[in-house]
């Protein structure tokens, strides 16, 4: 079974995405969205455990929002894949199933 | 009638769009801001990146509220602070946020910064030096 994780808030305020990445199965994909987005940035002090996350897990991020937050796509993690809206629904068409972590 | 000019200070610790914490602290700032008080905005944590150059929302539906903030200093809101350790975090530095001024009537209306980069200590003596905090 494969599954798409979404995360939608920022890594400096909750915990999800730490969680997220510490459940994910090994070959799952990741989205980071609204918030989320700024887990897939460059030099910060989550950047590590990103990176770290990369070796077992595909991570995505939602470009709308990075651009509504002013994060160009250079600013992004080399390994994580910029998608728009058709790319996220093809994510979630090519997984069994999504599961939001709020 | 005598007035009590009180320090006001404008905590912004949440990212933009994702939540109306920041939208909504604009539009207080803006509406206080005819009351003639000390105003000073504060930018901690996720607050910082409300100020992040070349926002674009086009794609996400929302309204861009980022140009906003280059008003304030016509609005007389001219103290803007901003945490160091909160932007090295974030991989961020002075140069990924919008270049905010004010006017200096007294000096010939020159352009003077309205942004100053504070460490966490002297964020703490601003809190402290405050009659009011108001929290977003």
């Amino acid at each position: 079974m494969s599954t798409l994780h979404t995360v939608n808030k920022s890594p400096f305020e909750k915990t999800s995405l730490d969680v997220c990445l510490s459940h994910a199965g090994a070959g799952a994909s990741v989205l980071l969205l609204e918030d989320g987005v700024y887990g897939a940035t460059k030099g910060t002090a989550v950047e590590t455990r990103v990176k770290q996350a990369l070796d077992s897990v595909k991570l995505f991020v939602l470009g709308p929002d990075l651009k509504a937050r002013g994060l160009s796509e250079d600013r992004v993690i080399e390994g994580i894949s910029v998608v728009d809206y058709a790319g996220f629904v093809d994510l979630a068409a090519e997984n069994d199933k999504v599961q939001a972590w709020l | 009638m005598s007035e009590t000019i009180k320090k006001f200070l404008y905590l912004n610790r949440k990212a933009p769009y994702g939540t109306i914490y920041a939208w909504e602290s604009l539009e207080v700032v803006l509406i206080g801001a005819a009351f003639d008080q000390d105003v000073s905005l504060a930018f901690v944590e996720d607050g910082v990146y409300q100020l992040t150059k070349d926002q674009d929302t086009t794609g996400i539906g929302m309204k861009n509220f980022s140009p906003t903030y280059a008003a304030l200093g016509d609005y007389e809101v001219k103290k803007i602070f901003i945490e160091k350790e909160s932007l090295d975090e974030r991989g961020l530095t002075l140069d990924d946020l919008q270049h905010l001024v004010w006017e200096d009537e007294d000096d010939d209306w020159a352009e003077k910064d309205s942004i100053k980069l504070v460490s966490r200590e002297e964020m703490t003596a601003l809190m402290e030096d405050a009659d009011v905090v108001f929290s977003f």
